[in-house]
């Protein structure tokens, strides 16, 4: 028993001290950073001057609240269709939306702005018609694009795995019972398919809550995120003490949906793809 | 499927492709524009192969993603087999909760903390310029970690215990047990962590900007800093090669699976099945 047990620590060694030095101490780091200045003493003052930041938190929680809902309300149907249709043909466009994620997000981000900008594509497209040139570019809706754009393989992935592996049993059963077809989807196929929507909001919300490079380059640097400062503090402005709080405030609202939404979850916390 | 959901699912299909269309269309432009097409042209391809920046960039991408995998894969696999034969069940979830944070986390906040820990130890060293080659890998395999260890536990989980009790009862040492019997029956679940691992580290920019220094860019950092100027064809151009290789591999993967299944099917059709 004594040497297992011994056998079963010496295993477990590396991957605990790699996960204490470089998972846990990195947090420890955030922490410690934000309540210090720059000359390592104690202060509060990263975390009052957030006050200043108030409205890029409250822009960064919208923005990625309406695009985790969008991305619900157009995966949803898609992944309800994809579960019904040929066997061979869900295969096929599961392969088509998982290809763009293997793709340098920056470029199909960049690419946005020749199809949206004032002289691009869309813009262009309209011209023939006598209309516009609409302002597209540069606007909340072309940032919420963006988020939109990049995550929603994310959402679709998930529910779809749920719903290929719904019981059709049940569903045939509950049309048996004289449940109406709109009765099955709410009482039977939604219930059903909650963990997959569950997974799917935690992985378009979480990116789309820290973003920073589809807000710069679709929102023209107007409608800065919390990613953008985040960002800015590391990389341009070296204020890594301010940085730090911004993280660690990030980290915080996270971990509170997480725990928001677990609560809806019955599944324990096990990966859905 | 009814004409209606044909329509929805090529419309989004369209929105998922569309930039990607774009990129492919503006690679071949004969000026240097992104947003007006000139005419057509193949000289950017040819650029590419003359830039000693994006060769040396893709050279240091593919290096790092084969070295981060492989150590991931290492670490991953010994520290899955110790999740799995821990005892302690407090401990087995409080490992498995560490294991979870840098894929819940938001990238931006996993790059920031570990950014803090590398420019604190360097500081502490009294080091000039801690951020490179060693600070990339070690974030890229902290964070291929947990995909190697998720995509290897649910195999250990599969496979018969008694078998590697067998083979010690026959002879074999605890190690040679585990290489002889457990490692075959797990080693699909390697290969996805391994593949998951390297597509991941090839991808990854965000962790990268944060924890990579001036002198080993990876392509997706020298992506973003070509982004921030005015972005030429080449980079459309190269990503409508990475585009084909994907698409070509996606291919032969999805054809040779399918033909698999054919077989089966017919085997089991002829033994009556």
């Amino acid at each position: 028993m004594n040497r297992t047990s011994r056998a079963s620590g010496m295993i477990n060694a590396p991957y605990t001290t790699w996960a204490m030095i470089f998972i846990i101490a990195p947090l420890v780091m955030v922490v410690y950073y934000a309540f210090t200045d720059r000359t390592g003493k104690f202060t509060f003052s990263n975390i009052i001057s957030l006050n200043s930041y108030l409205e890029t938190f409250l822009r960064s929680i919208l923005f990625a609240l309406i695009a985790t809902i969008i991305c619900l309300l157009i995966a949803y149907p898609f992944a309800y269709i994809l579960s019904k249709s040929r066997a061979n043909l869900q295969r096929n466009i599961i392969l088509l939306v998982m290809i763009p994620m293997w793709m340098n997000f920056l470029i199909r981000t960049y690419s946005w702005i020749t199809i949206l900008s004032n002289n691009g594509i869309i813009n262009h497209f309209l011209s023939h018609f006598g209309i516009g040139p609409l302002r597209l570019i540069n606007t909340s809706g072309a940032v919420i694009l963006g988020m939109v754009y990049n995550f929603l393989p994310y959402m679709i992935l998930p529910i779809y795995s749920i719903m290929s592996r719904l019981d059709n049993k049940l569903v045939e059963a509950a049309a048996d019972l004289g449940a109406s077809s709109s009765q099955v989807l709410r009482k039977v196929i939604f219930p059903l398919s909650l963990p997959g929507v569950i997974s799917g909001i935690t992985m378009v919300f979480v990116p789309s809550v820290s973003t920073f490079y589809i807000s710069q380059k679709l929102g023209g640097g107007k409608m800065l995120l919390i990613g953008d400062s985040i960002e800015t503090q590391f990389q341009s402005a070296y204020n890594y003490n301010l940085g730090a709080s911004l993280s660690l405030v990030l980290m915080v609202l996270i971990i509170i949906c997480m725990a928001v939404m677990n609560k809806f979850a019955d599944n324990e916390g096990e990966l859905i793809i | 499927m009814k004409i209606s959901s044909k329509i929805y699912m090529s419309l989004i299909m369209l929105f998922l492709y569309a930039p990607i269309i774009v990129m492919i269309v503006f690679s071949f432009n004969s000026s240097n524009s992104t947003g007006v097409m000139a005419g057509f042209s193949t000289k950017w391809y040819g650029e590419l192969l003359n830039s000693s920046s994006i060769l040396n960039a893709l050279r240091n991408t593919i290096v790092l993603a084969l070295c981060s995998s492989v150590i991931s894969v290492v670490i991953g696999t010994t520290a899955a087999v110790g999740i799995f034969v821990l005892k302690h069940k407090w401990l087995r979830s409080s490992i498995l909760t560490v294991t979870n944070i840098p894929m819940m986390n938001p990238d931006i906040v996993t790059g920031v903390s570990m950014m803090l820990l590398f420019v604190f130890v360097g500081q502490m060293l009294g080091m000039r310029e801690v951020l490179g080659f060693g600070t990339l890998l070690i974030a890229h395999i902290t964070f291929n970690l947990p995909y190697v260890i998720l995509s290897v536990l649910p195999k250990l989980r599969q496979t018969d215990p008694h078998l590697a009790e067998a083979a010690q009862d026959l002879g074999c040492t605890p190690f040679k047990a585990f290489f002889k019997v457990v490692l075959p029956s797990i080693t699909t679940g390697i290969v996805t962590g391994f593949i998951m691992a390297f597509t991941l580290s090839l991808d990854d920019f965000i962790i990268s900007y944060f924890t990579s220094g001036p002198e080993y860019q990876t392509l997706p950092i020298l992506i973003f800093s070509m982004t921030k100027r005015r972005v030429t064809p080449d980079i459309y151009a190269l990503s409508t090669l990475i585009f084909v290789v994907i698409l070509v591999l996606l291919l032969v993967m999805n054809i040779t699976q399918s033909r698999a299944e054919n077989k089966t099917k017919k085997v089991r059709t002829k033994e009556g099945y």
